[in-house]
């Protein structure tokens, strides 16, 4: 077991974790914020995406361990003082999810694409999202609703 | 009462609402399966065959109840007696099918790669897994067969040895004189496809939670499920838990497209697991154990064959399937094939027909159920041969459509049902002046002037589909078990909500959000007052579940008839709370108004609950039920284009546009119903260009995950252009139509005709799906040579 030091949605935490330990489920077994969820086992589908110190990670791809001194931001961490994050906002309107599942992922996704590239042009949305699997909507909307708050 | 009998399409249906669901799901609130636990859980993991076919010799579990933290392991022989009856299979489509037995874990052989053997327990989830490579199994490694037609041929192994042969069932259907009209047929085309082998992925994967109350021989089961209602019937029979202490609950599901839509090994082993130890059990796949034990779809050879005359009007179609079912059968595998046999003259006015389908046992994981089930696999037939007619006449394959498209509605086509309505040419016209025909037409004549290594391709799907499960009398002549109908309830509550109880199963779809929007066009509240409960068997005792995009056709329309029944409660209790006859009330939008004064349904609801005055003989409280039993399955038709660039150098396929004209009927929410449409497409074109699940001829599974199988990215797609064609059906109050499959449906023979299309003048007749670089560089060769 190794000590871990690290901080989520602005909340530090010390946890006595095994070396093993995905990030994934040291946030939703340790901490229980299962708003972060798995898709798949070969860090294909980005369900899982989280920001590490404000930029999108897999968090099946990080050990608990390596999160150790870094902050973790989780879907349950976006919205603040009660108010969407303008692309939980613009997902709703554009009708940018179904099932869900991948909703998460895919929203901290694009807070990290809109992060690097303000402007992305529809290509570059696209293009930007390849990691990030949803298998009910066709994508469109979802391209739709980043595009609505880039622009 | 005076209400009107039709809905009014306006105010809140037909309006594109942001989605009642939405709030939590982007605040990662949702409830999944796997979020779920309880004091004292143990976690489930289930020790899976690693060979497609071996005799299983001995399987010692013991070094596994050494591991720390391991709290029971079995053996398949261990739980022999714990199953009271097989895994269920809901469809036999002929007398003389051989079904074979399923338990839930393997006693003498296994079947498939993934077939499990042994189950362990434990504390924690790490270590039953690391105890589970403590499990010591000896296989006898057996030849394996994964190929359909080969498993047919003498000498191939058997899956099952019990039934002498690797066939499942023939079943055929026939109308009009199919071999004369061949026999005087001045052209006859003949074509030969393979619908490849599809992983359905919902992004969700299948996940179990079961808690108990010993004492009392209760138990809870959360599922990753479409089915709650079914689950808790069959699980019922499997188990010998009565069903009255089953309670089976679909929480928020993360997308089933069909794979959910089964009752699965793992149910029933929680279930006894959670038995045996009087703990609540957990058990949730990974995804590359989700490759090797949730439902494959497709998996066919198809044989059609159009007679047509020299004009190019077809007059009689024969078909013929070999269709893989796996090594054994899920919930509704034999009957999948089936869900398409009156389609394979698609939409087209033919007078005689003949579908002929054999279903066969392999080596592989069991086929079943994957978006349009059954119907993709006939319409790519069937719009495949129509290209394949016209480019033998020499004609646009725009205008054999034409010439062949049913005209008038209703329409009794050959196979026997009867088509609701719809307007085809104009489905056809507004496809071909979205996309510009003439003018991609022009352009690919101009590409090919100029030689242009990139090819221009159009293809065309101008498709119908019977969805909406369905006629329960329909069901069971055809030999299905349960019926079709679904149910709905709604209680207006006394503070002036109200809850909707619906009998289908949403995991994406948004009936929380189309439901209200019946209720509260229909009853005058706002969205926000209206909730929607479901997916509860205890909560929701009656349904049918969601699959075969039935859930707004039967379900509802069930919502709309439980509304007209609140109505007729309330219009009679206003009447005589404002001391008028019935026939004196008007009701509208909820209120319901009278010469005396006006009460809205809200102090109705109050007055119903208070039941200080009511009426003499009515029941307290504002509650009705309906069950719904749809007269017809309902008919959706459209036209598709697909326009793909071929790059002759590389192989590489792009598509570039795609149009999609869709009759729905009438659209309840614009937004849900494109977005379903949108997905769909997706998932079709994906078969067409991306998708295979291959096993080599040992029966691994070498596509085993999600790196080696393709699910595309959103960098795959073009944007999808989409317009509607309205003609409500005429079997329902509501007249709509089922949408779920549409686009999963309409859209692989588009792209395939669109790349045939596009290599053409090269000489390139068939490229088998999934059209790879490498698929369409090797048919550019061979065709070269």
């Amino acid at each position: 077991m190794r000590t871990v030091s690290l901080t989520v949605n602005g909340v530090p935490h010390e946890l006595e974790l095994e070396p093993r330990e995905l990030l994934v489920y040291v946030l939703r077994d340790r901490l229980g914020l299962t708003g972060t969820v798995v898709g798949c086992d070969t860090s294909s589908c980005g369900a899982c995406t989280v920001l590490l110190d404000g930029e999108s990670v897999k968090s099946c791809t990080l050990l608990g361990v390596q999160a150790d001194g870094h902050a973790v931001t989780t879907i349950e961490g976006l919205s603040a003082d009660g108010e969407l994050h303008p692309l939980q906002q613009a997902f709703r309107e554009h009708h940018a999810l179904q099932c869900g599942y991948c909703t998460s992922g895919m929203i901290l996704a694009a807070v990290s694409l809109l992060a690097e590239n303000p402007r992305p042009s529809e290509e570059e949305i696209r293009r930007g999202l390849e990691g990030n699997l949803c298998r009910c909507t066709g994508y469109q909307n979802i391209v739709d609703a980043i595009a609505a708050v880039a622009s | 009462m005076t209400a009107a009998a039709e809905v009014e399409v306006g105010r809140i249906v037909g309006a594109p609402v942001e989605r009642k669901e939405d709030e939590k799901l982007v605040q990662g609130q949702a409830q999944w399966v796997d979020d779920m636990r309880a004091p004292g859980m143990v976690y489930l993991h289930v020790v899976r065959s690693p060979y497609a076919h071996a005799r299983l010799v001995r399987v010692d579990v013991s070094p596994a109840l050494a591991h720390a933290g391991v709290v029971a392991a079995w053996s398949g022989a261990d739980l022999a007696d714990e199953w009271q009856g097989s895994l269920p299979c809901a469809w036999l489509p002929t007398e003389e099918t051989n079904a074979p037995e399923h338990t839930p874990l393997a006693v003498e052989k296994v079947r498939h790669a993934g077939d499990g053997v042994a189950v362990v327990v434990a504390e924690s989830r790490a270590a039953a897994v690391d105890a589970a490579e403590l499990v010591e199994v000896e296989y006898e490694p057996l030849p394996a067969v994964v190929d359909a037609e080969q498993a047919l041929e003498e000498g191939a192994p058997l899956v099952h040895e019990q039934f002498g042969t690797n066939r499942c069932y023939t079943w055929t259907l026939e109308a009009g004189e199919v071999d004369r009209l061949f026999a005087e047929a001045e052209v006859v085309v003949r074509e030969r496809y393979r619908q490849n082998r599809l992983i359905p992925n919902a992004i969700e994967p299948r996940a179990v939670f079961v808690t108990t109350v010993p004492a009392a021989g209760e138990f809870t089961l959360w599922s990753t499920t479409q089915v709650p209602h079914i689950a808790r019937v069959t699980l019922s029979g499997v188990t010998g838990i009565p069903e009255a202490k089953l309670r089976v609950i679909a929480p928020d599901v993360g997308g089933g497209f069909g794979s959910k839509l089964d009752v699965y090994a793992e149910e029933a082993l929680a279930l006894v697991v959670a038995r045996r130890l009087g703990r609540p059990v957990k058990w949730t796949e990974t995804r590359s154990e989700g490759y090797l034990s949730t439902i494959h779809g497709r998996d066919q050879i198809q044989e059609i064959e159009l007679a047509a005359t020299s004009e190019g009007r077809i007059t009689a179609v024969r078909a013929r399937l070999t269709a893989a079912m796996g090594a054994y059968l899920q919930l509704v595998t034999p009957g999948i094939p089936l869900l398409g046999a009156w389609l394979y003259a698609g939409a087209y006015d033919v007078q005689a027909y003949r579908f002929e389908c054999t279903g066969v046992f392999t080596n592989t994981v069991p086929t079943d159920a994957y978006r349009g089930a059954g119907r993709p696999e006939a319409t790519y037939a069937i719009e495949r041969a129509v290209d394949a007619l016209a480019r033998a006449l020499g004609k646009d394959p725009a205008e054999v459509r034409r010439l062949n498209l049913i005209r008038e509605f209703p329409a009794t086509i050959a196979s026997g049902l009867t088509i609701d309505s719809g307007d085809y040419h104009a489905n056809l016209d507004v496809a071909l002046r979205l996309c510009g025909y003439d003018d991609l037409r022009a352009e690919q004549r101009a590409r090919r002037a100029a030689g242009d290594p990139k090819r221009l391709g159009v293809g065309l799907s101008t498709y119908v589909e019977m969805c909406g499960l369905a006629p329960s009398k329909i069901l069971g002549a055809i030999r299905y078990s349960a019926g079709g109908w679904d149910a709905a309830t709604i209680r207006c509550l006394p503070t002036g909500t109200v809850q909707v109880l619906t009998g289908t199963s949403p995991h994406g779809q948004g009936h929380e959000t189309s439901w209200a929007q019946i209720v509260a066009e229909r009853l005058g509240y706002e969205l926000e007052e209206i909730e929607v409960l479901h997916g509860d068997t205890s909560v929701v005792p009656l349904g049918m579940d969601t699959y075969g995009s039935r859930s707004l056709p039967v379900g509802g329309v069930a919502v709309y008839l439980a509304a007209d029944r609140i109505l007729a409660k309330a219009t009679r209790l206003a009447a005589h709370l404002l001391g008028v006859g019935e026939s004196q009330v008007e009701y509208a939008r909820g209120t319901f108004s009278a010469p005396e004064g006006s009460l809205t349904l809200k102090e109705v609801a109050l007055a119903a609950w208070t039941a200080h005055d009511l009426p003499e003989g009515m029941e307290p409280g504002l509650e009705a039920t309906y069950v719904y039993d749809p007269p017809n399955f309902s008919w959706p038709a459209g036209a598709h284009v697909a326009v793909v660039e071929v790059d002759t150098e590389t192989g590489a396929v792009e598509l570039v546009r795609y149009v999609a004209v869709d009759d729905v009927g009438t659209v309840v929410n614009p937004k849900i119903v494109d977005g379903q449409i949108q997905g769909g497409l997706a998932q079709g074109v994906a078969q067409a260009l991306y998708e295979e699940a291959i096993y080599d001829e040992d029966g691994n599974l070498l596509t085993s995950n999600m790196t080696t199988y393709l699910v595309p990215s959103a960098a795959e797609f073009p944007r999808w252009e989409l317009q509607r064609t309205v003609t409500p059906s005429p079997t329902n109050p509501l007249g709509v139509k089922g949408v779920g499959e549409t686009g999963t449906i309409a859209s692989p023979p588009a792209v395939i005709n669109a790349v045939l299309d596009a290599l053409a003048e090269d000489g390139v007749r068939e490229i088998e799906m999934p059209a790879t670089p490498e698929r369409v560089w090797r048919a550019l060769q061979e065709a070269r040579r």
